[in-house]
């Protein structure tokens, strides 16, 4: 067959072209016009005089890295999310290795079911749940009542909130990690643990010498991956939950974003916190495809 | 080889476990029973996981109020269009994208698997989509995360792994790109479509906050971001609505704790009810992404 030029390329493909051309235009429009957005960043913006609001240079980033409530939200993105990421590996990683461990399958698809289910619900039900539950009247605190305990503040406590927010993240998320290593597990040849048990293996010892070696990749993948999360501590968890009393160590940089440039309508500010995280969560994500791809072998494209 | 003992260890760990799972879902069940309790009960702290004084004057009040009923309406239009229009544009962008032969097909990828890595944020996609005039408006809830980009991708890998000679037979027979992808291509997708369709339908469904910064007037609020503003200020809206006599009656049995558990409840309950296939496609998904292009 003879190679075609390039007009005849076009030609016999332009119903591909075709086909490109409402998913080209609608993230051209939804994704791309939004990076130039980015340019109010560096403006005195206001809404009449649109883009071509005066030109201010750093002075919204100096603002805001001068605002002790800002540097603040900070902190409590990172010592949330880092927790959230750590125990979002432990505890699944645990879990799936325990229910590998039972005997009856039909137990372990059941408890499987009832693990996963909290994974899809909103965060706005979840929180409704958990606001009656954790409530100085709910049945979190009526139990530590009956067992001698003092009640806790559970999401009014400055102290205790980041907590509450890092258990219930890993109760609502937990079951989607537990699935994931249960079918890296179940990759596993199981002569491995027949002749591990011959050679007189305890079960402790067929966990700590045959499964998890064998579960690292997994592990490895799963972690790299959720590294570009580390700014997103939960905006939809944390939004419905938070209250100004425990904005010292629950406020997040995207509750703090929503605040300033929604209800504030400081866009301009909004805008510099924003272009901030993006281009810190960027790094991030190219970052983690990279290891990812060089640890694990795992690439999307 | 013989068939290893129960031992008192697999006792404890399937009964060990077996809490912690129930515990994962107690909360609900509780819910459920506050929400067929009358609020004498409820506020007395007697209501565990069974309804205390059976009524259903929560689910009355749902129904009577309308409130509810309108954000649920709107929700559902929203997920049918929604859900449509990501099938839509992830089946047409990612066919052409699987295609080597494509020309700029380079290009092309990377100019969707850009926008996974930078964003312009919150604040200039909220001026762009006021600016275009969709705020209250459906548009608004649905265009802007019109073309999820990593469930296109992960629909592309699928469909390069389809062998190619099915496409070849077609083009023989004389067909075009259109009709290979509607008629050859589109059965194939089965599973990976089930998947990526059930993801669009529960983003769309839980999604609260497009609702709650799109939406100026409450009463186009999808169910969702109704759900969340129930959560700040039942109890006011309760008092307000206290005027007519038929409401009266079942007022009298509820309180804003009932009927936030009975609402929540509901706004649960599509979730639940497509949690089977969600459960079976979503851990397969887990191995068609990563299915290398």
């Amino acid at each position: 067959m003879k190679k075609k030029s390039f007009a005849e390329t076009i030609k016999s493909q332009w119903q591909y072209y075709a086909m490109l051309l409402p998913g080209v235009v609608i993230t051209f429009i939804f994704c791309y016009i939004p990076l130039y957005g980015v340019i109010i960043a560096f403006e005195d913006y206001n809404v009449s005089a649109g883009f071509s609001s005066p030109w201010v240079g750093l002075k919204n980033f100096t603002y805001l890295f001068s605002q002790p409530t800002f540097v603040r939200t900070i902190w409590n993105t990172l010592f949330i999310s880092v927790w959230k990421l750590a125990l979002g590996v432990v505890v699944p990683v645990t879990f799936a290795i325990l229910l590998n461990e039972m005997r009856s399958n039909k137990l372990k698809r059941f408890y499987q079911t009832l693990i996963y289910i909290p994974n899809f619900l909103s965060w706005i039900i979840m929180a409704g749940v958990l606001m009656d539950i954790l409530a100085s009247d709910g049945a979190i605190n009526m139990i530590l009542h009956s067992l001698g305990f003092e009640s806790v503040n559970f999401l009014g406590s400055a102290s205790v909130f980041p907590w509450t927010m890092i258990i219930s993240d890993i109760w609502k998320g937990f079951g989607y990690g537990t699935v994931v290593y249960l079918a890296a597990l179940t990759g596993i040849d199981p002569g491995l643990y027949e002749s591990a048990y011959m050679d007189g293996a305890t079960r402790w010892q067929q966990i700590v010498k045959i499964t998890i070696p064998l579960l690292m990749p997994t592990i490895i993948l799963m972690t790299i991956l959720s590294l570009g999360n580390v700014l997103n501590a939960g905006f939809d968890q944390i939004y419905n939950m938070y209250s100004p009393a425990v904005w010292e160590t629950g406020d997040i940089i995207d509750t703090y974003v929503y605040r300033l440039g929604i209800v504030q309508a400081q866009y301009a500010v909004g805008a510099a916190v924003g272009l901030f995280k993006s281009l810190i969560s960027a790094v991030l994500v190219i970052v983690s495809y990279v290891l990812a791809d060089k640890l694990a072998g795992y690439r999307i494209l | 080889m013989e068939k290893k003992k129960i031992t008192v260890f697999d006792i404890i760990l399937a009964v060990g476990l077996g809490v912690v799972c129930i515990t994962c879902i107690l909360p609900f069940i509780h819910l459920l029973a506050v929400s067929f309790s009358s609020s004498a009960a409820v506020s007395a702290g007697k209501v565990g996981f069974l309804p205390v004084e059976f009524t259903m004057a929560s689910y009355e009040y749902v129904i009577s109020g309308g409130r509810f009923l309108r954000a649920m309406t709107i929700s559902v239009e929203r997920v049918f269009w929604g859900t449509l229009l990501n099938l839509a544009l992830m089946v047409l962008t990612a066919y052409p994208l699987s295609k080597d032969e494509l020309l700029g097909r380079k290009f092309f990828v990377a100019f969707f698997f850009i926008t996974m890595l930078i964003g312009g944020g919150m604040i200039p996609t909220y001026l762009l989509v006021s600016k275009l005039g969709l705020k209250d408006t459906i548009w608004a809830l649905i265009l802007p995360g019109a073309m999820p980009v990593y469930n296109m991708i992960i629909l592309m890998n699928f469909v390069r792994g389809l062998p190619h000679e099915i496409e070849e037979a077609a083009w023989i027979d004389g067909a075009n790109a259109f009709q290979t992808l509607v008629l050859v291509i589109f059965p194939l997708l089965g599973p990976s479509l089930a998947t990526v369709g059930l993801f669009s339908m529960v983003n769309h469904w839980n999604d609260w906050f497009n609702g709650m910064i799109y939406m100026s007037e409450p009463l186009n609020y999808p169910l969702q971001t109704y759900l969340q503003t129930l959560l700040v200020d039942f109890e006011q809206l309760l008092q307000s609505s206290s005027s007519t006599g038929d409401i009266q009656a079942i007022l009298s049995k509820m309180s804003a704790r009932t009927g936030r558990a009975a609402q929540l409840f509901l706004g649960a309950l599509p979730i639940m009810m497509v949690y089977p296939f969600l459960q079976k496609y979503f851990t397969k998904g887990l191995t068609i992404g990563s299915v290398k292009g």
